[in-house]
């Protein structure tokens, strides 16, 4: 190769230098809640197996995901879902080449912020 | 081989010089659950806080079986290249090759956790 200074070039500045920006904050959150909601499908994925298994195991796993520490997990995984879809949608906007602007890209980050909050109490209110 | 330039050679190639397989993948994968996420929760999600008749009689029925399965499996697959992405980020050397090895073995489990689950309930 013919980059001899391989290693040794100068870093362009990262995190620790840029101010935040929305756009930027709200894709960080969505690599946090898509890998986060693993904890939740195992929570789950527990719970189908216990009712595959039977009444007991079945009373057991649906006594932890309806406990204090369940009804935690699974809200904030609710949350983390719609957030995870919104921002889906936003790449897959993103990917037709719309939606590069900044003003345009500002409001599908504050419509992926306050639209997941709203679909998550919508859904606990109607469920 | 040697009548390609070096500019030739990397064109289109990207940094990893390999092709867009994961993207597109990635990109699939969220086009099928877009719909599969909103019928999970508002399908699968009030079976929680349900007893053990109403789950196994709910699971049982076609359609809340298939959005079940097809969820998670489809989710899993989704999550497999996402967490790849994830530690290509951030863990380097034998233990990037390790933490993708057991995120994908995870991955199949829970997938196999799945069919098997929905298998017992519904048949």
């Amino acid at each position: 190769m013919a980059d001899v200074n391989r290693g040794k070039r100068p870093l362009s500045p990262h995190l620790t230098i840029y101010r935040p920006q929305l756009t930027s904050i709200s894709s960080i959150f969505i690599r946090i809640t898509g890998n986060a909601l693993l904890i939740s499908t195992l929570l789950v994925v527990w719970w189908l197996l216990a009712a595959a298994t039977g009444p007991l195991p079945f009373a057991f796993a649906s006594s932890v995901i309806t406990s204090w520490f369940g009804d935690i997990v699974m809200t904030l995984s609710l949350w983390a879902l719609w957030y995870h879809s919104l921002g889906g949608l936003r790449h897959l906007i993103w990917d037709t080449g719309r939606g590069f602007d900044i003003g345009v890209a500002e409001k599908m980050g504050w419509t992926m912020i306050f639209g997941s909050l709203f679909l998550t109490a919508a859904t606990i209110w109607f469920m | 081989m040697s009548f390609l330039t070096d500019r030739k050679r990397a064109a289109g190639m990207g940094a990893a010089k390999t092709g867009t397989g994961n993207f597109w993948g990635m990109t699939i994968s969220s086009v099928a659950l877009l719909p599969l996420v909103p019928l999970f929760i508002f399908m699968i999600g009030p079976l929680f806080s349900q007893d053990y008749a109403t789950v196994l009689l709910s699971l049982a029925k076609p359609f809340p079986a298939l959005v079940c399965l097809l969820t998670l499996t489809v989710g899993m697959l989704h999550f497999k290249s996402g967490v790849i992405v994830l530690i290509d980020d951030y863990v380097h050397g034998l233990a990037r090759k390790i933490w993708i090895v057991i995120m994908t073995c995870v991955s199949y489990v829970i997938i196999a956790a799945t069919v098997f689950s929905i298998a017992r309930i519904a048949l």
